[in-house]
């Protein structure tokens, strides 16, 4: 294998992290820009995720069950992420804290029901034949090159899910709402935008989009009920990363994460590959303690 | 009115207190040492008190400190009971010829129990300052302290060879050449655990009193309006965040003497977590409300666990829920000032119509 092909593989291995990331957080940090509050059982909607695909492969088989199982997980963690928002963290609304600890207190209670209904070991997933290959390069300069096809499917998804929420954000009525809520809650409620409402669809779509990175999961290993937890953990170093409600932030930084867990990982082992992680991330703040994208605002922050 | 108060807050005080002296007399052994083991927990939960209830920091990291005051003390424990020229056993199943370096300074008990101390305090003081520094506070401060017990529990698991991995050490024989496997060490034991949370508690209300409280609550309160006052908010925030360690430090060491093992499970997110749920049962920003909450939620726990395993974690999710939404004082909260001023007030105007 030419050092070349060893290179692109690691780029392309970072691409495939970073865009597992960007499923991960993306609904995290629109609901963070637009409320202030972190949902600490996101990680919980990508297990809802896994498990949702688990049981559509068993309702419909074949090749095509995975590519149900995206919607119907979509629309599972959604209504559950809706609930939530309307059952806990809407009462505690301007507790960014409180609001922190209510919903682990969720998420505990959602990973036993999981023990509890599907046990504590975890379920497989069997990829679809037309996914369960390799696509090698066998000849040129980048031969030895292998990229799995799950891997690529993963960052198609990614790329469209992004897609999909930039034009929604910027195209749509909804997406016009979302950004004035995000710019200026009272004055765009004082516009009649009904800035409760806005809360509770984009919660529920973040939630959604966790469910669509929990089929992918389930694709990459068995889906158990703690397989949330660690993916949240490097989502939310996304979000520190990211800034305040940026898509664009969100996304260079689930690459940066995701580029260093990759590289980290060829020299070291996985424990330090996260201590390096989080020196990076201290270390940026001491540089931008904003995030990659600082919205520019005259207000000052309370 | 006041005076009256006064009185009957420290009449409640000496009463526990005396509770706690007479203890080892009145409780069975089993319940004197899991007594011993929430006392120290309570001294963390004080520390938390100081930086969550009264600085408005949320530290999900504390488990960390609360390690590395257990892992300094395991050091120097798991070396006492060696004869000389030996290493742990864990290290020589893992192939380790040569006892590790860090490992050398902690042969001495003294340095092992300032270390307790400086090692927590020192790597918080840093690790707060940098981040607080750049005024990056509130829910990303709780998150990247979470990240950091999450770097910390794994690090720990992943250097078996180390740091004994998952097992964690144990198996303690001596301290300062005492026996530390008998009946009457578990009795002293228990008295220097309540001593150390008494001693936190009244240091920690000197401290609030203090004009380093004031400034502390008003950082809690309005950080810029402090800032527009000419204070520099960092400094007093780094010093609680630091305090908080060393207790967290003191906490675990005598918990890991306490309960006879030190390990990444009981340092890592969830246990981190749960220790703020303590405080928050017994109220945030009351000191003996975080004795009290430590004290009963982990009796409690203790209680469900060994019934029903799978109810605890329900139990737990469900408290920490409810507690934030409806109780955000805790159990403080219901016996707080206001309310029985308002009571007292109450009864004043009472009497007053009754003497009409």
């Amino acid at each position: 294998m030419s050092e070349t092909a060893f290179l692109l593989g690691q780029v392309f291995n970072g691409f495939s992290v970073a865009s597992l990331f960007v499923l991960a957080a993306l609904g995290l940090a629109l609901s963070f820009g637009l409320m202030r509050v972190i949902n600490m059982a996101h990680g919980e909607m990508l297990m809802l995720g896994g498990y949702l695909a688990y049981l559509t492969l068993h309702v419909v088989p074949g090749p095509l069950g995975i590519i149900v199982a995206m919607p119907v997980a979509f629309i599972g963690a959604g209504i559950i992420g809706g609930l939530l928002e309307w059952s806990v963290i809407h009462r505690l609304s301007s507790r960014p804290l409180d609001t922190l600890l209510a919903t682990w207190g969720v998420s505990l209670i959602l990973q036993q029901a999981a023990r509890n209904v599907f046990g504590a070991i975890g379920v497989e997933v069997v990829a679809p034949d037309w996914l369960n290959h390799t696509v090698s390069i066998s000849g040129g300069p980048l031969v030895g090159l292998n990229l799995p096809a799950t891997r690529i499917f993963i960052l198609l998804i990614a790329g469209v899910v992004l897609g999909g929420i930039a034009l929604l954000l910027k195209k749509t009525r909804l997406g016009l709402f979302v950004r004035a809520v995000n710019q200026d809650r009272p004055i765009a409620s004082a516009m009649g935008i009904d800035s409760r409402r806005i809360d509770l669809v984009v919660f529920a779509l973040g939630t959604g989009i966790a469910g669509i990175a929990g089929v992918v999961l389930a694709l990459l290993g068995p889906i158990t009920p703690t397989v949330g937890q660690s993916y949240i953990v490097p989502a939310f170093l996304v979000v520190i990363l990211g800034g305040l409600g940026s898509l664009t932030g969100t996304t260079v930084a689930s690459l940066i994460i995701g580029f260093i867990s990759a590289f980290a990982q060829i020299f070291l082992d996985v424990s330090v590959a996260q201590v390096v992680l989080l020196v990076f991330v201290i270390l940026f703040i001491q540089v931008r303690p904003q995030g990659v994208i600082a919205v520019r605002s005259r207000a000052l922050e309370e | 009115m006041f005076a009256k108060d006064w009185r009957f807050r420290l009449a409640i005080g000496a009463i526990v207190m005396l509770i706690g002296i007479v203890a080892p007399w009145i409780v069975t052994s089993y319940a004197l040492t899991l007594l011993t083991r929430f006392l120290d927990l309570a001294i963390l939960a004080l520390g938390i008190t100081l930086i969550w209830g009264e600085g408005g920091v949320l530290s999900l990291g504390q488990g960390v400190f609360f390690g590395l005051g257990g892992y300094a003390l395991a050091l120097n424990l798991k070396l006492a009971g060696l004869t000389p020229g030996n290493l742990p056993d864990f290290m020589i199943w893992s192939g380790v010829s040569t006892l590790p370096g860090f490992w050398e300074p902690f042969r001495s008990p003294i340095i092992a129990v300032l270390g307790v101390f400086f090692i927590p305090g020192l790597f918080a003081a840093g690790f707060s300052w940098l981040v607080f520094r750049r005024r990056v506070g509130g829910v990303y401060f709780a998150l990247i302290t979470q990240a950091l017990a999450l770097a910390f529990s794994t690090l720990l698991i992943s250097q078996q060879a180390y740091t004994g991995g998952f097992n964690g050490l144990t198996n303690f024989s001596t301290l300062f050449g005492i026996d530390v496997t008998t009946n009457s060490f578990g009795t002293k034991l228990y008295y220097t655990s309540l001593m150390c949370t008494v001693l936190a508690y009244l240091g920690l209300r000197r401290l609030l009193t203090s004009r380093f409280g004031v400034v502390l609550r008003a950082t809690r309160a309005g950080e810029n309006r402090v800032r527009f006052l000419g204070y520099d908010p960092t400094p007093y925030k780094v010093v609680a965040f630091s305090v908080a360690a060393m207790l967290a430090g003191l906490s675990g060491a005598l918990f890991t003497l306490a309960a006879g093992v030190i390990s990444p499970a009981l340092v890592g997110v969830v246990p981190s977590i749960e220790m703020v749920v303590w405080v928050a049962v017994g109220g945030r920003t009351s000191l003996w409300g975080a004795i009290a909450g430590t004290l009963l939620v982990n009796f409690a726990k203790d209680q469900i666990s060994s019934a029903l395993p799978s109810l605890w974690l329900y139990a737990l999710g469900l408290l920490f829920i409810l507690v934030v939404s409806f109780l955000p004082n805790g159990i403080a909260g219901i016996f707080s000032t206001e309310v029985l001023g308002s009571y007292h007030h109450r009864l004043r105007v009472l009497k007053a119509m009754d003497a009409e």
